[in-house]
């Protein structure tokens, strides 16, 4: 398909030009992202208040984090991150097959990630960590453990969070795949990777923030 | 008709005149500027009808004018505003020497506590012209402590003391209200505060009663064998609780806090959580063993033992004690931890935490 | 009767572009979903009156006799819930705003057409979720599902009412992020900020709100919904959590959720007092302004709902004064609206009734304010009937008025048809004076000290209990017949025009009822909004249709 007519197809009808189009729905991301900070930020502020007056208990429970688990999740997510940049970069010079091969790589790290992450949620589920009827915490050190059990509820609510938004991502790459497998993007028309991307790493960064406050609280007062 | 309709609550406490000036300037405020938009609006309307007035006339944007109508609003708020603070800080801060009386809250009642010994529901008794403080907690959800003839409310929330306080002028009975929404029967969650003249309060208090709230916690402390590890020497596993209410507390983290109702509650309750310097983490936990009257009484108890001034027992007089009068009964007193008057019963702390 | 005059070329609208329940459900017009909103929250609107009908019976009499405990519980719960997030959040937004937001800024339909339909959809999922609550048993938490009794103690359907909330938050997000998209991309050419309509202006700042402030709740009911299924405890003091954390994130949305409710409404009488006044809007830039200031300013006074639930001196007393802030912007719009009509030559349109009655309303809710940011008076009329008054002035009295104030105004636009002007001038009047009737006399319970959310109450309340059930009964009638004569306009209203007020504003520009994309050609902007010097100009040659 011929890149003018990629414009035209794509080009909607209340729009005056592609440009307009492109930069419009840019925006409209970057305004979706700043509800996405809000919506976590109200369980940013829980964690902060309940670190500052149950801090051994936040201690206690980010100790049983692997955090060999968590760092590998970590790199994994900062190199699809790059990956689709690559994506980006290329879709934006109208190559489709190197679109495609980035965009796959970042598929794949995506679902390396939610694989681990699975991992994770399944031992804590097998050491009782996980809050409910099930949950049980040895009770050693200067704390409670129904605090451990928030600390564990804002764990998996956080990391639940980003995961569903990981789900979605992996569903907006296969949708971005198809699209370029049928042709639809050329180098003049190409903002659903670009608006893909923009999300893609705004949830990367969204764990950029919980790994560190999850699984490495300092153990300074633990001694 | 009229007789029927009230405009205007009743006052009957120290606060009532201090709420009620302030609202009354806030309504003649409201009535002003209502007045006079309602005024210069129909004002308007008639003299620019488009009968009489066919063109209008456009008139340029005033600066001027935008400011004044920014800056005279704003000076207004800013005195409303210093005058408001004025009486929540009375209203934050009860006064020292202050008769304390517990409350717990549960669906649908409430429950009442007199340092005497004295326990009610649904009513509350209390001595005209005695600055009265309320440390409440409630047993299930978020209740609210609400007596409109005093102008005062307060929540009451499960699993944390909270209080306010008041002085009745007024002897009477007046509505006492739960004003957070709490289920089914939170409009039945009512009951009567009942303002008695001193002595009336004296006889009411004196009647009838087992013991004092601190002497039925005294006898908690024996049977849940608190006194085992809380001795009033240096040999005990726990802190020696003898003149520490009220004093500051190092705990095993560097901080520091104030050994409060609250404090005392939650290291009953929840022992962990703040460790006093030097003791290990070895109290069991009390959560669901003790009733929230159990807790108040420990707390009345510890109390008791002496606030950080008052240890040993000083027989000056308390200089606030000329203000109100005094209940006779030392007993009565208990919970009056910043006055003198320590009953004799708590003032051997040997007595109260004996050795084994 | 008047014979309905057949034009001779009937002119393609967006009403009858298309036919059949298909072109409807699956439209991406805004003004097409726009009147699937009107349609949805015209019901919800009085699915929440009935409940308040039932509530002002049962206080006719100081005994809990009509309706048992449980039922006048969820009752006001239900009447809280449907109204707010089903009929006041969206009223001006989603079906004025959408309507009018892509007109008034020369735009073909919004930014994002099919999330605008999609926000419809995700609105009529919540609301069935809500309703399937409320007819399985009810909700008896109140709207504020205050923790630990609606995730512990309540026994209702607080997780399926929490999650339809929930789902309901998100239309809304959809519908503020279209608008502000739009104001910022979709603007015709030479139509700069400052000449954009003010119903522009707060309907952005309000949508700011949607968009910052709705996922704070979403969240926030998520948890409650979870501590309730799971037993977690977050928010539940006997496992450790904190109540109050709750009422902070709750409030850190529906506070400023308020200004959703009345920053539209603010828009709509902007736009209602120039027309009928013949002038430019007095202080266009602070009045402008105004706006936004409510908003920012609005997301940093949560706590002043919490001043008697344990926050700490220092913390109210800043809360405090940012609540007293609040009122400045609200009264610099009083003033410039007030000061619009001076030397105007003024008419007494319906749509200007209820502009009038706005601005009374608006300014007693706008002023009793002032009683609850004070906090030594908040302590004695919180939680009584006098914020129950105090909230009904601003929403009610405010943003209710001004939405049928709105819907008045750009009726003809909306259908091509007028109503009648003398029943819908008695609709205006019977919705002021039902009101004060119903509302004024509970600030005087308020003050007395009767809380709210009382099933029964002692009997000095009787007689002042009474009044407000007579005027409910007024407002009601008040309410349902613009209903009936909007319905009848449809079929024997006279055809409007373009333009029957001779309106400032790109949307009385185009035909009446616009064509599908609006304008048949795009509109190029010259003129400053409110231009009714030269609209009024016998000889000017500014484009005005009609």
């Amino acid at each position: 398909m011929p890149d003018s007519e990629t414009v035209s197809n794509n080009l909607k009808h209340h729009f005056a030009n592609l440009e307009q189009q492109t930069a419009t729905s840019k925006f409209g991301m970057w305004l979706f992202l700043a509800t996405e900070v809000m919506f976590f930020g109200g369980m940013f502020v829980s964690y902060l208040v309940y670190r500052l007056s149950y801090y051994n208990a936040w201690v206690a429970g980010s100790q049983t984090m692997e955090i060999t688990l968590g760092a590998t999740n970590t790199a994994v997510l900062i190199c699809s991150s790059l990956t689709m940049v690559m994506a980006v970069h290329f879709a934006k010079l109208g190559k489709r097959k190197l679109t495609a091969i980035f965009l796959i790589a970042t598929l794949v790290l995506g679902m390396t990630f939610l694989g681990i992450k699975g991992v994770e949620y399944y031992k804590h589920w097998v050491h009782h960590e996980v809050p409910g009827p099930n949950f049980h915490f040895e009770h050693e050190g200067n704390f409670d453990p129904r605090h451990v059990s928030i600390f564990f509820t804002l764990y998996f609510a956080m990391t639940g969070m980003h995961a569903l938004h990981m789900v979605i991502g992996v569903g907006l790459l296969s949708w971005l795949l198809i699209l370029n497998a049928l042709e639809r993007f050329s180098a003049e028309y190409n903002s659903p990777v670009e608006i893909v991307g923009l999300y893609w790493h705004f949830v990367d960064v969204i764990w950029i923030y919980l790994f560190p406050l999850l699984y490495l609280i300092s153990h300074r007062h633990t001694g | 008709m009229w007789s029927n309709l009230p405009l205007f609550p009743a006052g009957a406490s120290s606060m009532a005149g201090h709420v009620d000036a302030l609202y009354f300037a806030l309504v003649a405020i409201t009535a002003f500027f209502t007045i006079l938009i309602s005024v210069l609006i129909l004002f308007f309307a008639v003299r620019y009808r488009r009968k009489r007035n066919p063109t209008a006339t456009q008139v340029p944007a005033s600066t001027t004018l935008e400011l004044l109508w920014t800056g005279i609003p704003l000076g207004i708020v800013l005195i409303i505003f210093v005058w408001s603070s004025v009486i929540f800080f009375i209203q934050t801060r009860p006064p020292k020497g202050a008769m304390e009386i517990y409350a717990v809250a549960k669906q649908w009642m409430w429950k009442f506590e007199h340092p005497e010994g004295q326990r009610e529901i649904n009513q509350l008794h209390v001595p005209v012209g005695r600055d009265i403080r309320m440390v409440m907690t409630s047993q299930d959800v978020i209740h609210d402590f609400y007596v409109p003839a005093f102008r005062i409310k307060a929540d009451v929330l499960p699993g944390r003391y909270t209080s306010t306080w008041f002085r009745a002028t007024v002897p009477g009975r007046y509505h006492l209200f739960c004003a957070e929404y709490c289920g089914t029967q939170h409009s039945g969650m009512v009951g009567e505060v009942i303002v008695m003249e001193q002595a009336d309060y004296e006889r009411w208090a004196a009647s009838g009663v087992e013991g004092s709230l601190a002497s039925s916690g005294e006898k908690s402390f024996q049977q849940y064998g608190c006194s085992m590890c809380h001795r009033s020497d240096a040999a005990g596993r726990g802190p020696n609780l003898v003149g520490a209410f009220g004093r500051p507390v190092l705990l095993d983290d560097g901080r520091t806090v104030t050994a409060d109702e609250s404090y005392i509650r939650e290291s009953i309750l929840n022992p962990g959580a703040k460790i006093s310097s030097g003791f290990k983490n070895i109290m069991p936990t009390f959560q669901g063993q003790l009733s929230e009257e159990e807790v108040i009484g420990l707390v009345a108890y510890i109390k008791a033992l002496g606030s950080g001034s008052a240890n040993p027992p000083l027989p000056v007089s308390e200089p606030n004690s000329g203000a109100y009068p005094v209940a006779p009964k030392t007993e009565g007193s208990a919970a009056q931890s910043d006055t003198a008057v320590t009953p004799p019963e708590k003032a051997n702390p040997a007595k109260s935490a004996p050795k084994q | 009767m008047e014979t309905a005059t057949a034009p001779v070329e009937p002119k393609t609208n967006y009403l009858n572009a298309d036919y059949g329940i298909k072109s409807w459900l699956l439209t991406t017009d805004h003004k097409r979903i726009a009147l699937l909103y009107l349609i949805s929250i015209t019901v919800f609107f009085f699915v929440g009156g009935f409940f308040a009908m039932l509530i002002r019976l049962e206080l006719l009499t100081p005994a809990g006799d009509l309706v048992l405990a449980d039922t006048y519980n969820k009752l006001f719960t239900m009447h809280g819930i449907v109204m707010i997030f089903l009929f006041l959040i969206p009223s001006v937004p989603a079906v004025l705003g959408n309507f009018l937001v892509p007109m008034m800024v020369g735009a073909k339909d919004l930014a994002f057409p099919k999330l605008n339909l999609a926000s419809w959809y995700i609105f009529i999922t919540g609301a069935s979720l809500i309703f399937y609550a409320i007819l399985t048993g009810g909700v008896d938490t109140g709207w504020t599902f205050y923790t630990p009794f609606a995730t512990t103690f309540s026994n209702t359907n607080v997780v399926t009412a929490a999650i339809g909330v929930f789902i309901v938050g998100f239309s809304s997000i959809f519908t503020g992020l279209n608008i502000i998209v739009t104001v910022h991309r979709m603007r015709a050419p030479g139509m700069t900020w400052r000449r954009l309509p003010l119903f522009i202006w707060s309907n952005y700042a309000a949508s700011v709100i949607m968009v910052l402030g709705t996922p704070v709740l979403a969240i926030t009911l998520v948890l409650v919904a979870l501590e309730r299924l799971f037993h977690l405890g977050i928010f539940d003091a006997r496992l450790g959590g904190d109540p109050l954390l709750f009422q902070h994130l709750f409030w850190f949305y529906s506070h400023p959720a308020v200004y959703i409710m009345i920053l539209p409404g603010m828009g709509v009488v902007s736009e209602v007092i120039p027309c009928f006044s013949r002038k430019r809007i007095f202080g266009y830039n602070f009045v402008a302004i105004s706006s936004i200031a409510i908003a920012v300013l609005g997301f940093l006074v949560w706590a002043h709902h919490m001043f008697v639930a344990g926050i700490s001196t220092y913390a109210a007393l800043i809360f405090s004064i940012l609540s007293f802030f609040v009122a400045i912007p609200s009264a610099v719009k009083v003033f410039n609206w007030t000061a619009t009509l001076y030397k105007g030559s003024i008419t007494l349109e319906t749509p200007m009734l209820y502009a009038f009655a706005f601005i009374g309303l608006f300014t007693m809710g706008g002023l009793t304010g002032l009683f609850l940011a004070s906090v030594g008076i908040d302590l004695h009329v919180t939680d009584t009937y006098f914020i129950v008054a105090h909230f009904h002035y601003i929403m009610v009295g405010g943003m209710t008025t001004a939405y049928l104030g709105g819907l008045h105004f750009w009726w003809p636009k909306i259908t091509g048809k007028m109503y009648p002007e003398s029943f819908s001038k008695l609709s205006a009047v019977l919705v002021f004076v039902g009101f004060n009737l119903t509302f004024f006399p509970q600030f005087l319970l308020g003050y007395l000290g009767m809380p709210r959310r009382y099933h029964a109450y002692p009997p000095e309340f009787q007689v002042l209990n009474v009044l407000s059930t007579a005027g409910a009964s007024i407002l009601a009638v008040g309410f349902l017949m613009p209903m009936i004569y909007f319905a009848w306009s449809l079929q024997y209203g006279k055809d409007a025009g373009p333009n029957p007020f001779r309106a400032a504003g790109l949307e009385w520009m185009t035909s009446s009822p616009p064509p599908t994309f609006n304008f048949d050609e795009t509109p190029v902007v010259t003129w400053e909004a409110y231009n009714y010097d030269q609209i009024d100009a016998p000889n000017e040659g500014v484009k005005v249709a009609g």
